[in-house]
């Protein structure tokens, strides 16, 4: 995910300590991974020498935390830039439960078994989804929502290449 | 696009939707089957009913030239004369045409149906009549053809129908008073056409019945009509328009129609051979002589597809067949009673002028006037129906769950019932109007005999002097006979008393029997051999009083000897006979006076018979028939009714019976294709529990309903139009609650019927495996 | 969690003509909890679930209640145990077209005996729970689908069952409709302590069951206690 856009989408509805900008950042869009001090500021320094936010004012005192910063109108363009253009998917080609089911096939292992087990493990993750979703707010769903649509989609796969898997086994043994 | 290709595509619309009456798969098949039945039945009862005029006029026109009625001058015997006596009888309550046959000459006219006149000693009898005595009650008739070799049979043309028993017997020679001499058969003037009230009742029975005939032909095409349009929803789908729809409908109406005239015209085919086997009133009918007329055939064969197509595309008014399924108009148009009140209004107004009472000879205007009032105002039953229905339906509610499932999809469409209700409306009603009128007529012509048939059961006379004195004595020897009275009647003239010039002659009857005979004309007191008794009715007349006395000379019959009634014959009180005759008569023991010298002599015999031996009154007139074969036996009743009404009433109740029947097929048709449609749901709602009685309950309440309300009304426009035709007869009205509950009752016993039927197919959905027909 | 389940079947086998829907199928549920039965179309989901509820008879094998046989009952006995101790929602098609969404939900009530009034008035509290105040009077045809199905829920659970069978209750559901309708519906569940047998082919709606049994050719397996017998 491209912090610096998402620090400049935040920083629209008004200036803010980078501090601030953490928090924010955290709970919408964190969740498992909070971001590190130094990626925030690190981020910031790169908006502020592209001229994509400029400094708001300095609070009295000491350390990077007491810097205020504000979007520019370039900063702005950007981030409009940034939504309108298409996101390239993800190809999700390399990952490892593909890899696990090349194996079962190469290996005359049961691909029904491995989705079987795979579902059990996927499904106990979207239970939790699912309860996480009827007591957070909107964002919260939405975020949830978006895993479960993955996870759903990974079933999917699985399910349809178990099926596939076993009726060619079939149509190999006959 | 042109006119040119529009008809061709039009056509082919047309052609295509016949296609699907055929190649629709099963259910395709059981509809087309379904209406095609249905059509049938209803396309057959229609020819059977343009046959019989015909059927009752061939009837006519056999009985007439047979017919050896002759009025007017006798004439003189010669080598082309015939002498013809009758001997008609009953054989059970069956009547049979019996004629004696003594040719005068080599030139006798032969009766039609025969191919020579039997001689004497012979006898050509009706197949009818031949099957029985070849049966084992041939020996309860047998006597009668007084051991005639039977050597023919009669044909066709001699006979009124198939069923009839005839036979025309040789003899060597007839009694002179007894018989016509002919010259040819079939002279007599023709019969008298049937009267106003006759003809208003063959009016309203053809409307009556033909009506509830043309509703079910209308619900008929429609079997099946909800799946069909399901179907026209999925050629919307892939592009057919409405008109096209519309047309293929056309098409598929019109191929199960037309399949259903063929049907129809097999059955009245298959029926007309079924015909001469049924005998009903006495009437039977050649399957030859049940023939419609051509142009009647011809209107059935052009109107029963054009009325199908034309019910099936205003049915289709009603639906939006879409792209995505079939849509009953959401919000059906709301039903409005002016004019459905127009039809019956005008059937009243042509009714009501005539209610002062018709003309005595029926014109044809007057005749048009009321089948149209009488057609009408039972239409008027089967327009405000639809109206009533959902009047009373739409507030119902409550109840338990079959009755609330009932009335609230009676509430969203009361249309199918009202249409399948309408039939028995008509039935009922017309049926309810006519047994009014049978009923009046019915009191009308019922005639008070006076006859007391707990004295006698049988009178019988016989004009044979060779067998007179004899009939008694041989009755008393027969089984079943428990007592047999038997007089010699002759008639007595005096003069009026001291000859007074210018009055005429007094006149009384001569009854010479034994004391127990006399007595049953007077009270006699004491009788023995050789008495005599003036038997004095009241109120007394004084010439009779004063010409006929004890002591008085009288002539026996015409110009017949002189004899002078005993001095001491006793005066006592004349009593009623059996027959219900009651007057002044002479009775006389044989002691007394020689009866054989008396001319013209008649023997009158009272017959009493067991009455738990059926057999015994055939031996009766087997007795007669050998000793007189002119000889008549009538039976005594208290009371005689004139029977062609009970006819016409039996066969109307068999008529209105089969058009309910009818009707309910129909509505089990209707019914059974409504579950269908809802097996899915019947399924769902036995899986979660809902007892099958609740939805027995319902099938049942949802026939229930529009059939009692359809009945409530067709009791008020029948007694309606009851009313109105007593009071075109001028007959008092009287309301028959008899017929009126017998109709509700077999209006109600057509539900039970449906939803019993219908409970098989409700079961065999209802199982939870129907749930995996998803 | 210990002690007797609520409903269990033990070696079920079922077949149709030629086809085995179940061949050995158990399943054990504790009350008040949710389980998702799932697998691929064909696999005997739905025969599984009839069989529990007492629907259909299985060929062989045991249904028990609450340690009652089920298949030992009459079929009267087995629709009454279905009227008063179970609900259902199906896919669709199980609302009467002529009566109103109110009289549908006051339906099973109504086959209890319960007086209209006071039957309509206990439906007339879950038109409210389940968001369908201005639906009451309105007839199935003219609502959506989501709002059918969430009267079809408010039927099965009007009897306050002690087991609900919901056989791919979102299957004609959009995702937005479909979720409301499972929450709704565990929801309720949950408060009235009714199990729920939820047949689905679908992994987000077996999210919001605690736990899935799998359905394969006929036969069942339980993943998750497997995984934890290996551990």
């Amino acid at each position: 995910m491209s912090i610096g856009q998402t620090f400049l989408g935040l920083l629209e509805s008004g200036p803010r300590h980078g501090y601030d900008l953490k928090k924010t950042y955290d709970d919408r869009f964190g969740h498992a991974r909070p971001l590190h001090y130094g990626q925030v500021y690190a981020t910031l320094s790169r908006l502020l020498k592209d001229g994509l936010v400029e400094l708001d004012g300095v609070e009295p005192g000491e350390g990077p935390e007491r810097k205020r910063y504000a979007v520019t109108s370039a900063g702005v363009s950007d981030v409009e830039l940034w939504l309108a253009s298409a996101e390239k998917p993800e190809p999700y080609l390399q990952n490892t439960l593909y890899t696990k089911v090349i194996l079962a096939l190469l290996t005359g292992r049961s691909a029904a078994d491995l989705l079987d087990v795979q579902r059990a493990e996927h499904l106990r993750l979207m239970r939790e989804l699912t309860r996480r979703k009827a007591g957070g707010d909107l964002a919260d769903n939405l975020v949830c929502d978006h895993a479960l649509f993955h996870l759903d989609a990974d079933l999917r796969w699985l399910e349809l290449t178990a099926a596939r898997l076993d009726d060619l086994r079939r149509q190999v043994r006959a | 696009m042109s006119v040119g290709r529009g008809r061709a595509s039009a056509s082919r619309d047309v052609l295509l939707g016949m296609r699907f009456a055929f190649a629709g798969g099963r259910d395709g098949w059981t509809r087309t089957v379904l209406t095609a039945v249905g059509v049938g039945i209803g396309v057959a009862l229609l020819l059977l009913a343009a046959a019989v005029p015909g059927a009752l006029q061939a009837r006519q026109e056999r009985t007439a030239a047979r017919s050896d009625l002759r009025l007017g001058e006798q004439i003189p015997a010669a080598a082309d004369t015939m002498l013809v006596a009758q001997a008609d009888t009953l054989f059970r309550h069956t009547p049979v045409h019996g004629r004696l046959l003594h040719p005068e000459g080599p030139r006798a006219p032969i009766p039609p149906g025969l191919t020579a006149v039997p001689r004497p000693g012979e006898v050509v009898v009706s197949p009818a009549l031949r099957e029985l005595l070849d049966s084992p009650d041939g020996r309860l008739f047998a006597p009668r053809l007084d051991g005639a070799r039977v050597t023919g049979t009669i044909r066709q043309e001699g006979l009124s129908g198939p069923g009839e028993l005839a036979f025309y017997r040789g003899v060597d020679a007839l009694p002179a008073d007894e018989v016509t001499r002919l010259r040819t058969f079939g002279d007599s003037p023709s019969s008298e056409g049937l009267g106003t009230v006759l003809t208003i009742l063959v009016v309203i029975i053809i409307v009556v019945l033909l009506l509830p005939i043309a509703v079910f032909l209308a619900a008929a095409v429609r079997f099946g009509s909800e799946s069909r349009d399901r179907r026209m929803a999925a050629l919307r789908l892939i592009g057919a328009d409405r008109r096209m729809t519309r047309l293929m409908a056309a098409g598929e109406t019109m191929a199960g129609a037309c399949l259903g005239l063929v049907v129809g015209g097999v059955l009245f085919l298959v029926g007309r051979q079924v015909a001469p086997m049924v005998s009903l009133w006495d009437i039977s009918v050649y399957a030859s002589d049940v023939r419609p007329s051509l142009p009647l055939v011809a209107v059935i064969v052009l109107a029963v597809p054009a009325m199908s197509v034309a019910v099936s595309v205003i049915a289709l008014r009603g639906v939006a067949i879409e792209p995505l399924g079939v849509t009953r108009r959401a919000t059906p148009p709301r039903r409005r009673l002016w004019w459905r009140l127009v039809l019956p209004g005008i059937g009243l107004a042509l009714l009501v002028p005539l209610v002062g009472g018709l003309p005595e000879t029926m014109g044809g205007v007057v005749q048009y006037q009321v089948a149209a009032g009488a057609v009408l105002l039972l239409i008027g039953a089967v327009t405000v129906l639809p109206w009533v229905i959902e009047l009373v339906v739409r507030p119902l509610g409550g109840g338990p769950v079959g009755w609330q499932l009932a009335v609230r999809r009676l509430q969203l469409d009361s249309a199918m019932s009202a249409r399948l209700v309408n039939g028995i409306a008509v039935a009922v009603a017309g049926a309810i109007a006519l047994q009014m009128l049978f009923a009046a007529a019915q009191k009308e012509s019922t005639v008070q005999t006076r006859q007391d048939p707990s004295r006698a059961q049988a009178q019988i006379r016989t004009h044979d002097p060779a067998s007179a004195g004899l009939i008694a004595v041989r009755l008393r020897a027969t089984p079943g006979v428990t007592r047999a009275t038997e007089t010699l009647v002759g008639g007595v003239s005096a003069e009026p008393h001291a000859g007074a010039a210018g009055q005429d002659p007094v006149f009384a009857l001569l009854q010479v029997g034994d004391c127990a005979a006399l007595a049953e004309y007077a009270a006699l007191g004491s009788c023995a051999g050789g008495d005599v008794f003036i038997a004095r009715a009241t109120p007394v007349d004084p010439a009779a009083q004063e010409a006929i006395r004890p002591g008085a000379t009288v002539t026996v019959g015409e110009g017949g000897p002189r004899w002078k009634v005993p001095g001491d014959a006793r005066q006592v009180p004349a009593r009623k006979d059996p027959s219900g005759v009651y007057q002044d008569v002479i009775l006389a023991t044989p002691g007394a006076i020689d009866a054989r010298a008396m001319p013209r002599l008649i023997a009158n015999t009272f017959v009493s018979v067991d009455p738990g031996d059926p057999d015994a009154m055939e031996r009766v007139r087997n007795v007669v028939a050998q000793l007189d074969p002119v000889g008549t036996v009538a039976t005594l009743a208290a009371s005689e009714t004139v029977g062609r009404f009970d006819g016409i009433r039996r066969g109307l109740y068999v008529g209105v019976m089969v058009t309910l029947l009818l009707i309910g097929a129909s509505m089990l048709v209707g019914t059974v294709e409504q579950l269908r449609d809802r097996r899915r749901l019947l399924a769902m709602l036995v899986a979660v529990g809902t007892r099958r009685s609740a939805l027995s309950w319902s099938v049942l309440w949802q026939t229930f309903i529009p059939v009692m309300i359809g009945i409530v009304l067709a009791v008020v426009f029948g007694l309606g139009l009851g009313v109105a035709l007593l009071r075109m007869v001028s007959v008092p009205v009287s309301i028959d609650w008899a017929a009126v509950a017998i109709s509700a009752g077999i209006g109600a016993a057509v539900v039970l019927l449906v939803t019993a039927s219908s409970l098989p197919t409700l079961w065999r959905l209802t199982r939870p495996e129907g749930l995996r027909m998803e | 969690m210990t002690g007797q389940p609520l409903l269990e079947a033990d070696g079920l086998h079922k077949a149709f003509g030629p086809t085995k829907a179940l061949d050995g199928a158990s399943i054990a549920i504790r009350a008040g909890e949710i389980v998702a039965i799932m697998g691929p179309s064909g696999s005997g989901k739905s025969t599984l679930l009839h069989c529990l509820a007492g629907i259909v008879r299985p060929d062989s094998g045991h249904v028990r209640y609450q340690g009652a046989e089920i298949s030992a009952l009459s079929d009267g006995e087995r629709s009454a145990l279905r009227r008063t101790q179970f609900g259902f929602v199906f896919q669709f098609g199980q609302l009467v077209p002529e009566l109103t969404c109110l009289e549908n939900i006051a339906l099973p009530l109504r086959m209890e005996g319960v007086r209209r009034r006071e039957a309509e008035a206990r439906a007339a509290e879950w038109l409210d729970r389940l968001d369908l105040a201005d639906v009451g009077r309105k007839r199935p045809g003219e609502v959506s689908g989501g709002q059918g199905q969430r009267v079809a829920v408010a039927r099965a659970l009007v009897t306050r069952p002690r087991a609900v069978f919901a056989d791919e209750p979102t299957g004609a559901l959009d995702s937005l409709n479909g979720e409301r309708v499972m929450r709704l519906l565990t929801e309720a569940a949950r408060e009235t302590g009714a199990a729920v047998v939820l047949v689905t082919h679908e992994a987000r709606v077996a999210g919001y069951s605690d736990r899935e049994i799998v359905v394969r050719d006929g036969r069942t397996r339980d993943i998750a206690r497997e995984m934890e017998g290996a551990l």
